[in-house]
């Protein structure tokens, strides 16, 4: 067994072991499911809390025309206002005379403070009601034309390069997600070589290991021992989204919505009549459709290797060379700028996918990983992808080439803070 | 035999040259002692050795061949600064050093219990390295450095931050390594050790290696033409002038009962009959003796004469 893989084995299981990973790996995903189906659960639970509001209108114009809601039930007073007294629970609201005529403020009896949401919908109603009375007087039916003219239009994108239906709403989201995720997993996991090659160097333990490790495999152990705990992090989330979709999606879903799900997926586009917006169908067919998950996945997972490599790299250059993560975060610019300006291409990238510099800067190494997983979700040529990790790996082995030459040297310096120039020379060095 | 052949071996670290043309060589089954000054470039040479830095310019024989990567296993180095993993148990950890050595895990398992056992330190296999105390600690580290039997040992100050009774029983070891067959080079300060258990020696400074050779030798030619001479009744100023021409002074100094003492050796071509008489002229002499050269009295005069601004 070589090493390498000793060390590798060693990084692994120090943090697999730990129980902040077994933690977030597990409660990530259920954190994230449960913020999602809370708005869903409000709105269903919101429902059920009915006001009663008692109407007195003198002049009996509004109050029969008035429309009961989930919300509120209208109850029209048939008792003169000085005998309605608002009992415990009740809500009374009192219509002026002459509204129709004149705007003027209604009034509200209340035993409790009324919301928002109440006072909204008795407006509108009320207003709605008025303008109606008002167009009465010029002999148009207004409702019937805005009835005819109305219009409420989505787009469903039909992809000529593709065989399914797209929304570019949920490409959007599913792009910033990534985009995140990925930025997310470079900076923490980056980060995580950097200060375990400082503690290591703190604690001495490293001239052990090097007097039966060369430097270099060391680093390369490290990088590929921590690496593979990302990987597994991913692998894991994958598995529980993919499993959701599989299993827990299908029987979860009312049986209407799941044949226009089935319907999407198989390819003839969006259902035109359907009770639900287009978009959240569109949505609910990706997460139910298994093969869409894995390969987005498994791309994920191929940027997100690359990418890590490539700045694990200069993580641990920078790692070696101070004493402490004080004296690290100077130096940390060099790789969390390339880093943020990733996720800021990214953000514009799931805005704009096909703009000229978001091409770019999913190609270059360093943005790429991120601005690229931006793009994905919308379908982009394969020769994009192919020549971005290309382009990502090959620009790994350079850095871990230039890393591997700093560490060396810079494990052993104990001391003053290096500058960028110094870091420079130590990789000149033979 | 020579285990380790160190061939004029230079190193330059960013302006400053850590080691300059250093030769020695390391004869197996002795134990060697590397002395010199902080700073002097004993870290750089031991470094080298260990296969962990490459030379600018110059080579290491290892048992007769050109020291390879391979031989890293055939070498334990315990460093000067210990470290281990805080995080990890002492079994876990002691098997993980082993393996990176060419051990199988089984190999490194047994080799364990019988260190374990024989340090009486069976029970601390599960616990955490943080959980120890910093002498508990330096012993896990011996062990990790002698687990793989190795052909050379190096120790970098082995018996610092041990208390009296663990440090004879580190040496204990130490020299029992050796009579199993183990080269051993030690570097250190403490030349009460190096009196001690050392054979050989070699003296490093500002990047020299400025003297090399058996202890026996090296103190019996130390010794050799040097005399200690106590007396009173004369000017140490004047006293000294009048011996100068048969001596080079080394060293004036009072005794603890207020009594002068000269230390000197005889000048090439004078004899000892010479000294006595005119040092009995010029003063009254109450002793005459042969010095005993200490490997502290060598190191110090040995960086003098090397380089006579060293502040000692």
């Amino acid at each position: 067994m070589s090493k390498v893989s000793i060390i590798i084995g060693r990084e692994y299981a120090e943090r697999v072991k730990k129980k902040s990973f077994i933690f977030t790996t597990i409660l990530m995903p259920i954190f994230m499911l449960a913020l999602m189906a809370i708005p869903t659960l409000v709105v269903l639970m919101g429902g059920t809390d009915t006001r009663t509001v008692t109407v007195y209108d003198p002049e009996g114009i509004i109050a029969p025309q008035l429309v009961n809601s989930d919300n509120v039930e209208y109850v029209i007073a048939t008792q003169s206002v000085d005998t309605v007294a608002p009992s415990e629970g009740t809500t009374l609201l009192m219509i002026p005379r002459g509204l129709v005529g004149k705007d003027q403020p209604l009034r509200l009896l209340a035993d409790e403070a009324a919301s928002m949401m109440l006072e909204g919908e008795i407006s509108s109603q009320v207003e709605r009601i008025v303008e109606e009375e008002r167009m009465k007087v010029y002999s148009v039916d207004v409702k019937s034309i805005m009835d005819a003219v109305e219009s409420d239009l989505s787009v469903n994108t039909v992809r000529t390069d593709r065989d399914k239906t797209t929304s570019s709403g949920l490409s959007y989201a599913l792009g910033f997600i990534l985009t995140f995720l990925l930025y997310m997993i470079l900076l923490l996991y980056g980060q995580m070589v950097m200060t375990s090659i400082i503690e290591e160097k703190n604690n001495r333990v490293l001239e052990i290991v090097v007097s039966s490790v060369k430097p270099t495999g060391l680093m390369l152990g490290k990088i590929c021992g921590i690496g593979l705990v990302a990987v597994t992090q991913i692998v894991i989330w994958a598995v529980l989204i993919v499993a959701m979709s599989a299993f827990v999606m299908p029987a979860l879903l009312p049986a209407d919505v799941a044949a226009d799900i089935t319907s999407i997926n198989s390819g003839m586009g969006a259902p035109t009549q359907s009770a639900l917006d287009s978009d959240f169908l569109a949505a609910l067919a990706v997460i139910a459709d298994p093969t869409y998950v894995l390969t987005l996945f498994g791309i994920l997972l191929l940027f997100l290797i690359g990418g890590f490599l490539l700045y694990s790299a200069v993580f641990a250059a920078i790692g070696s060379a101070v004493d402490n993560i004080q004296d690290a975060s100077q130096l940390q610019t060099v790789a969390m700028l390339p880093i943020i300006l990733g996720i800021v291409f990214g953000m514009m990238a799931a805005g704009d996918p096909t703009s000229s510099i978001a091409v770019w800067t999913s190609i270059i190494p360093f943005t790429s990983p991120m601005v690229m997983m931006a793009r994905i979700p919308y379908g982009i040529p394969s020769w994009q992808i192919i020549l971005s990790l290309v382009l990502l790996y090959a620009s790994f082995l350079a850095s871990v080439w230039v890393a591997a030459k700093i560490y060396r040297v810079g494990i052993f310096m104990y001391g003053k803070k290096p500058t960028v120039k110094e870091l420079i020379r130590w990789a000149r060095y033979k | 035999m020579n285990i380790i052949e160190v061939d004029r071996v230079s190193k330059q670290y960013s302006g400053h040259k850590a080691l300059d043309e250093v030769s020695l060589s390391v004869p197996e089954g002795s134990v060697y002692g590397l002395l010199g000054p902080n700073g002097a470039g004993k870290t750089t040479l031991i470094r080298i050795i260990n296969h962990i830095t490459a030379p600018d310019s110059g080579s290491v024989t290892f048992d007769g061949h050109k020291l390879c990567e391979e031989d890293m296993a055939r070498i334990g180095y315990l460093p000067e600064e210990r470290g281990l993993y805080k995080k990890m148990t002492v079994g876990e950890q002691a098997i993980f050093f082993a393996r990176l050595k060419g051990l199988s895990r089984q190999e490194a398992i047994s080799e364990l219990r019988k260190w374990f056992d024989r340090f009486g330190i069976a029970d601390w296999w599960g616990r955490k390295v943080e959980e120890l105390s910093k002498g508990m600690a330096q012993k896990v580290q011996f062990i990790v450095t002698v687990l793989h039997k190795p052909k050379l040992l190096i120790f970098d100050e082995p018996f610092s931050g041990f208390d009296p009774i663990n440090a004879n029983l580190l040496r204990d070891e130490i020299l029992r390594l050796r009579d199993e067959g183990s080269t051993i080079i030690f570097s250190t300060h403490n030349m009460a050790s190096v009196e001690e258990i050392c054979d050989h020696i070699t003296l490093i400074n500002k990047s020299h290696n400025i003297l090399s050779g058996r202890v026996d030798d090296l103190r019996r030619e130390w010794a050799d033409g040097h005399y200690s001479l106590t007396y009173t009744d004369a000017d140490p100023t004047t006293f000294m002038e009048t011996l100068s021409p048969l001596a080079g002074t080394f060293a004036t100094s009072v005794d603890t009962r207020g009594r002068n003492v000269l230390d000197l050796r005889l000048a090439p071509g004078a004899t000892l009959r010479d000294l006595i008489a005119r040092a009995n002229e010029a003063s009254t002499l109450h002793s005459v003796n042969e010095a005993v050269a200490s490997m502290n009295d060598i190191f110090i005069s040995a960086v003098k004469a090397n380089d006579p601004n060293t502040l000692l």
